[in-house]
């Protein structure tokens, strides 16, 4: 009974990283479809944004869920500005340009922090589930997933800002005909999407030894979510997440680690045969 | 003279001929060593304090008059991480610069790069790290801890601090797979059980669902040689689901990078370990050590495991030398074999003439406010996995590295 509480809690918060690692690449490359290779780099950037703000003595939750997700953002929004802007709807050049700036930023964070493991410790102690001890830090990510969801959801369907956006998205050229600059919103979004970005990473950051190559590990993760998810953001994101986390988690507890991500990566091929348009070409169509 | 094409090659070779001659004798006149290390890249971390420690050693070295009354010069190239870069390095030691001798290497993999080219010519080679064990090479000496030096020190200690129920999470790679083969034989041989081993590929961050399978078998204790920055968040993540106090916790790694100070006391303290060496080790060969460092670097903090062992492998070869009187290979390797020891840092350093492993002191540590409590020293460990299978004095044509058989 306790194992199986352990477990389910391990596969929400499986579904939650995932989530939280896609967010940032679904509104950059799902909506927008720029794809940034330096995804992961935005992730690392958070990391030590917060690290370094924790060091400086700021609350630990500030850091993460404030300073990081701005600082990444801004960072985003010059990248944006300076190469990005450029390079709308040139698909192979987006994918060089980010590349070269995910080579940059490896550069700098080892510049500035070295090339060496660092790290902060979780603000949330364990507790005891039965017999059993588990990590609290998980919930608080399971929290942040679900609100994040809530919040992008709310975003874009409630909110005029929202609106405009899916209608930049969708015909950039109708939208500058009513009036909008879709300029000005390319940029606004890929600033949201660069500090969801930051956000995943600072969130992440007390779990892991951060060091400046560490993007590495989410960037195939990232894009194979957000592919599967196909076309609608958070139904997508979602469904992949959900679907990519469980089968992770089942194989890893079944059989072992390493099994459970190669059970990922295989489940992820056989669903893109079968669903070439992502999990929301054939599902909850039209569904945002 | 009129210039053709001949009459220009010849000339021109002589000139360069002659233009060498100088160099030649000055090359003569130094004692040149050659370093072969990761200063930059992912691997700096360990590279950097091991190229500190060997200018340190030569310098040492030097200030006490060099070697058979000559300087020692360092000839070293950074590999920048990339394992590629050793062969070209390598190559470049022993027929460009033609160093006496060759130190570095951190990855087994490195090692493996160029320890052909240096028996090839020749070049004596010392491999100063700790690693999985089983070279067996006449031209290579090998100054670091192998898995049963320390597993043998480690697992019994482990053991009667907690119980007889062992859990094994390992790197997914030889260094992890050979070790948690020796940490199931000790744990058997001192009346244990081996309850569960779990492999992990090196950028495997997230740990949660093993913990929960961790507690599922309920162990009593969970040895756990893990390598590099993503493994680091299995001890963060241990500590964060509250398992630190209910589980102890050994490593044969954790802290050959120094990586027990980026763990806060909170995650790190009460783990195990067995190494050569510890910043806390409280002798005055390591305090007079310490006081060296800082006086050449400003403070002493990077010395780690590795460095260490590096510092000790060119004092190892200089004492070699100087009872050998000559930089005749053979004449280095007789005197090598010859029960040669020295006193460094981190105690008696003894060659092994059978293996030319390192017989040395390991000492069982626990993580206390991020440095490493000396709690009890085990003097003179042989090397005993690679003396199972290599014996050099009755074949010292062997040049393979054993997979050791358990």
């Amino acid at each position: 009974m306790d194992l199986t509480v352990v477990i389910l809690v391990e596969m929400l918060y499986a579904v939650a990283s995932l989530i939280l690692i896609s967010a940032g690449l679904a509104v950059v490359f799902g909506m927008m479809k720029v794809i940034n290779l330096a995804h992961g780099e935005f992730m690392m950037m958070g990391g030590y944004a917060t690290i370094t703000a924790v060091n400086l003595g700021l609350n630990i939750f500030v850091a993460m869920l404030i300073i990081a997700p701005i600082f990444v953002g801004l960072i985003g929004l010059l990248v944006e500005r300076l190469v990005i802007r450029h390079l709308y709807g040139r698909l192979v050049d987006t994918m060089l340009a980010t590349w070269g700036l995910s080579l940059l930023f490896i550069g700098l964070a080892t510049m500035i922090f070295g090339n060496t493991t660092t790290g902060i410790s979780t603000p949330i102690p364990g507790f005891a589930i039965g017999n059993y001890q588990i990590n609290g830090y998980n919930f608080f990510i399971i929290v942040v997933a679900i609100l994040l969801l809530i919040g992008v959801l709310t975003l874009l369907k409630a909110t005029r800002a929202g609106l405009i956006a899916r209608g930049a998205m969708q015909r950039s050229d109708m939208a500058a005909a009513l009036g909008y600059s879709p300029d000005r919103i390319y940029m606004a979004t890929f600033f949201c999407g660069s500090a969801l970005s930051g956000l995943a990473g600072a969130v992440l950051a007390p779990l892991v030894g951060l060091v400046p190559t560490s993007g590495g590990a989410y960037i195939a993760k990232a894009f194979i979510t957000v592919i599967a998810g196909g076309p609608s953001l958070i139904a997508g994101l979602f469904s992949s997440a959900g679907f990519f986390g469980i089968i992770n988690q089942v194989f890893t507890f079944a059989v072992s680690p390493v099994i459970g991500e190669v059970a990922l990566l295989v489940a992820a091929v056989i669903l893109l045969r079968l669903l070439p348009q992502g999990i929301t070409g054939k599902f909850f169509k039209g569904k945002l | 003279m009129s210039l053709n094409r001949r009459n220009f090659l010849a000339s021109t070779t002589a000139l360069a001929g002659a233009a060498m001659l100088p160099r030649a004798v000055m090359a003569a006149d130094t004692i040149k060593l050659g370093s072969i290390l990761d200063t930059s890249g992912i691997f700096d971390a360990y590279g950097k304090p091991m190229d500190m420690a060997a200018r340190l050693a030569v310098t040492e070295i030097n200030a006490a008059g060099g070697l058979l009354g000559k300087q020692v010069e360092v000839v070293a190239y950074d590999t920048q991480s990339d394992m590629a870069l050793y062969s070209q390095y390598g190559q470049q030691l022993t027929r460009q610069d033609k160093v006496d001798v060759v130190h570095g290497g951190i990855l087994s993999a490195s090692r493996e790069a160029i320890r052909q080219t240096m028996r090839k010519s020749k070049t004596p080679y010392f491999y100063n790290v700790l690693y999985e064990g089983g070279v067996c090479d006449r031209n290579i000496f090998i100054n670091g801890v192998t898995p049963a030096q320390q597993v043998e020190a480690l697992v019994p200690y482990a053991m009667g601090k907690s119980g007889k129920k062992v859990y094994i999470l390992a790197a997914d790679y030889n260094y992890g797979q050979i070790t948690a083969r020796w940490i199931q034989k000790f744990v058997a041989d001192n009346g244990g059980e081996t309850v569960g081993v779990d492999f992990f590929p090196l950028d495997v961050a997230d740990f949660g669902s093993t913990i929960a399978k961790i507690q599922t078998v309920g162990p009593d204790l969970v040895i756990a040689p893990l390598v590099g920055g993503a493994h680091l968040s299995f001890f963060r993540q241990w500590a964060a689901a509250g398992m630190k106090d209910r589980i102890p916790l050994a490593s044969t790694t954790l802290g050959v990078g120094n990586e027990h100070k980026v763990l806060t006391p909170e995650e790190g303290n009460g783990i195990m370990v067995a190494y050569n060496y510890s910043q806390e080790l409280d002798t005055p060969a390591n305090n007079a050590f310490k006081e060296k460092w800082a006086a050449a670097y400003g403070d002493s903090n990077l010395i780690h495991e590795i460095a260490v062992s590096n510092y000790q492998g060119v004092m190892t070869w200089a004492e070699a030398v100087r009872k050998a009187g000559s930089m005749d290979r053979d004449a280095l390797i007789a005197a090598m074999e010859s029960g040669l020891s020295i006193d460094g840092p981190a105690g008696k350093i003894t060659v092994d003439p059978k293996t030319h492993h390192a017989v040395l002191d390991v000492h069982i540590m626990e993580m206390e406010n991020q440095g490493m409590k000396v709690i009890e020293t085990l003097p003179q460990r042989q090397p005993i996995d690679t003396q199972a299978v290599c014996d050099l004095s009755t074949n010292p044509d062997d040049n393979t590295q054993y997979e050791i058989e358990i």
